[in-house]
């Protein structure tokens, strides 16, 4: 009896640990895909996969980056002298243009003729720029350069401002505006959130009645129950409008009202964690304050809070952490628009709501997707530096002032 | 036991693709299957491009799409061996709308590419009060986002830091409530909240109102086929209902949603 007892304690301690490994290893996957995805971004070339640009053998341009790319073919561009050429025009060819100077049989059955014509076009063209698929590039035909394409760089992708992921024939994978769209809501969602969820914690723990705190908790417990999309629906509806007319904005899709939202949605996971930690005060720290004449107040500010300082700076990451996460209420009420943010009054588009906004028609393996990935891995990163320092900050202070 | 295969074949069905068609292939497959008690259909969005793949794929029958194939797409399905039939089976107008209480009605396509691509940004230059505008866009992910585009705005990028939205209606509720805000929805889409504004194609000439009529009569410019796409092979198949869809029956729930009938 004694023995299969044992035994079964083994196998649970067993269980356990592999349960423990198991999980270990699983995280450690998720993250080395996530980064072995995204890394394919930078094996990418500048020009959308599959395609050349060329040129007429007469162009002394060699090479475009890809922001020179977008401007000629938005027709910003307009003079080859403005990109290192010579004083010419540039005439912009996209492929399609191809079906309209030549009927289907011209062309032939199997498209055979495509490169020929092509390469008609192109060396007769002075000045054209043309974007083809590789596999139709005519090929022998003295006229025409190959344009160098440059693989797209880590500095191309962090210290760009543009995102334009469908852009052709260069698509831009600026994150710049992203990463600090992202940053920027979450830093006024917590300074919002934060003293309102400090204060609510302390009224809840010390302050409040029996009855006050029975009716108070569920309620607050309720708001982390309610699904993003509703608090999204709420803020698109009632927020947005009411921050339009209080500032006086052209639009009230703002980083405000994302911020305001997610300090919301933030509340209930720091009052809660918060308040635990504060309750968590032994009985005898209270009463020995009290004892020696401080005031209730005294008790809390100078025994109580630095007590649980480390309970509420992990109140605090996890609220950062659902407010950087948070997809769906931000995707509603921020306008998403990719620009850097100068002020609250502006929209904003944040990673989260890019990747789920995009992934689903990136075609899975292109750049695109790729540098979707990247995103993701950028994300992680940031929330890991939050914890690693909320760690270290709870650990340089073992609840001092004690 | 060859009739019930033979039934069984023809009658499970899979419709898959874009979401603007999602609605119409829906109804449509209500009806059929009620006409029809032994069929199946089963309907799915995804995106257009998702149809375009799964067909590819042969996971399912018939891809609907809210553009043409292209020119890529056609060629991986001629690489696998297939050739696909189109059929166009409705038509779609977009509708370009600002707030009720914005005065401008007429804009040229100029103007509109000049809005959209950021060049142009005061409801002054455009013959409305001095109010900024403000664009609104859907995300790339959507067929419309594509085709306006490269329709209206010839294939030039949008401006960058338009403000993206996920859906349409998202599009018409932020519009009704931003006096300055101007964006394209599907004909279906208007309502009262907005104003549609009438548009020109030919330097300012005529300005056309967006409407079923003017979209029948190609008066207005904006219209977009639907497709569906089917592997040739199949075409006994697939068939039976895509002949009901192109029936007067079927055409009827055509204008029951709001798109624009074929005939």
């Amino acid at each position: 009896m004694k023995r299969l007892k044992r035994i079964i304690e083994k196998l649970i301690e067993g269980i356990l640990t592999v349960s423990g490994a198991v999980t270990t290893i699983v995280i450690l996957l998720i993250v080395v895909f996530l980064f072995r995805e995204g890394a394919g971004l930078f094996r990418s070339p500048a020009v959308e996969k599959g395609y050349v640009l060329c040129v007429d053998a007469g162009n002394t341009v060699t090479h475009l980056g890809p922001k020179q790319i977008k401007e000629i073919f938005d027709w910003e561009i307009e003079n080859w002298k403005d990109v290192g050429g010579r004083d010419q025009q540039i005439v912009v060819f996209r492929f399609e243009e191809i079906f309209s100077r030549y009927s289907d049989e011209e062309l032939g059955a199997d498209y055979e003729l495509l490169p020929e014509k092509l390469g008609e076009v192109i060396s007769s063209t002075p000045g054209i720029i043309a974007f083809i698929p590789k596999q139709y590039m005519p090929e022998n035909v003295p006229g025409i350069k190959v344009l160098r394409s440059d693989d797209i760089t880590l500095s191309d992708f962090l210290g760009g401002r543009e995102w334009i992921p469908t852009a052709t024939p260069a698509p831009q994978f600026g994150v710049l505006p992203l990463i600090m769209g992202t940053l920027w809501v979450s830093l006024f969602a917590i300074i919002i959130a934060l003293p309102l969820g400090l204060g609510v914690a302390i009224y809840l723990s010390e302050l409040a009645g029996e009855r006050m705190r029975k009716i108070l908790k569920p309620t607050i417990e309720l708001l982390a129950g309610i699904p993003s999309v509703v608090y999204g629906f709420f803020g698109l509806v009632v927020l947005v409008p009411l921050i339009q007319k209080v500032f006086g904005l052209p639009v009230g899709e703002t980083a405000l009202a994302g911020s305001v939202i997610l300090a919301i949605m933030a509340l209930p996971t720091i009052i809660t964690v918060a308040e635990d930690a504060m309750r968590n005060t032994p009985r005898a720290m209270r009463e020995a304050s009290l004892a020696l004449g401080a005031s209730n107040w005294q008790t809390i500010y100078k025994v109580i809070v630095p007590y649980a300082a480390s309970g509420i700076s992990a109140a605090v990451v996890l609220g950062i952490g659902r407010a950087i996460g948070e997809t769906m209420a931000v995707l509603m009420v921020t306008g998403n628009a990719a620009v850097m943010p100068h002020s609250l009054f502006e929209p904003v588009r944040t990673i989260p709501a890019t990747i789920a906004a995009e992934l689903g028609e990136a075609p899975a393996g292109g750049a695109h997707y790729q540098a979707l990935f990247l995103l993701g891995c950028i994300l992680f990163v940031i929330t890991m530096i939050i914890s690693v320092t909320a760690e270290a900050i709870s650990k340089r202070q073992p609840n001092r002032g004690l | 036991m060859v009739v019930v295969m033979g039934i069984t074949a023809a009658s499970a069905q899979k419709i898959k693709g874009s979401d603007t068609v999602l609605p119409l292939s829906q109804k449509e497959a209500e009806s059929y299957m009620k006409a029809n008690p032994s069929a199946t259909i089963t309907v799915t969005g995804g995106g257009s491009g998702v149809g375009f793949s799964a067909l590819l794929e042969g996971t399912t029958d018939i891809a609907q799409a809210s553009r043409r194939i292209k020119f890529d797409e056609k060629q991986k399905l001629q690489a696998g061996g297939k050739s696909v039939k189109e059929v166009i089976v409705a038509y779609d107008a977009l509708a370009i709308v600002v707030n009720p209480g914005n005065k401008v009605t007429n804009l040229t396509r100029e103007q509109l590419e000049g809005i959209f691509t950021g060049k142009i940004t005061n409801w002054k230059e455009v013959g409305g009060e001095d109010m900024k505008i403000v664009p609104y866009s859907r995300e790339t992910s959507s067929g419309t986002y594509e085709f306006f585009k490269e329709s209206v705005l010839k294939n030039k990028n949008y401006m960058n830091g338009i403000m993206s939205m996920p859906a349409t209606g998202a599009i018409i509720q932020s519009i009704s409530q931003t006096k300055g805000g101007i964006g394209y929805v599907g004909l279906a889409y208007l309502n009262k909240t907005v104003k549609a504004i009438h548009v020109s194609y030919d330097n300012g000439k005529t300005f056309t109102e967006p409407s079923v009529a003017n979209a029948k009569n190609e008066t207005y410019p904006i219209v977009r086929p639907l497709y569906y796409y089917y592997e040739a092979k199949s075409e006994s198949s697939v068939k039976p209902f895509v002949d009901y869809v192109l029936s007067p029956a079927g055409q009827q729930i055509v204008s029951e949603i709001g798109f624009i009938t074929v005939k």
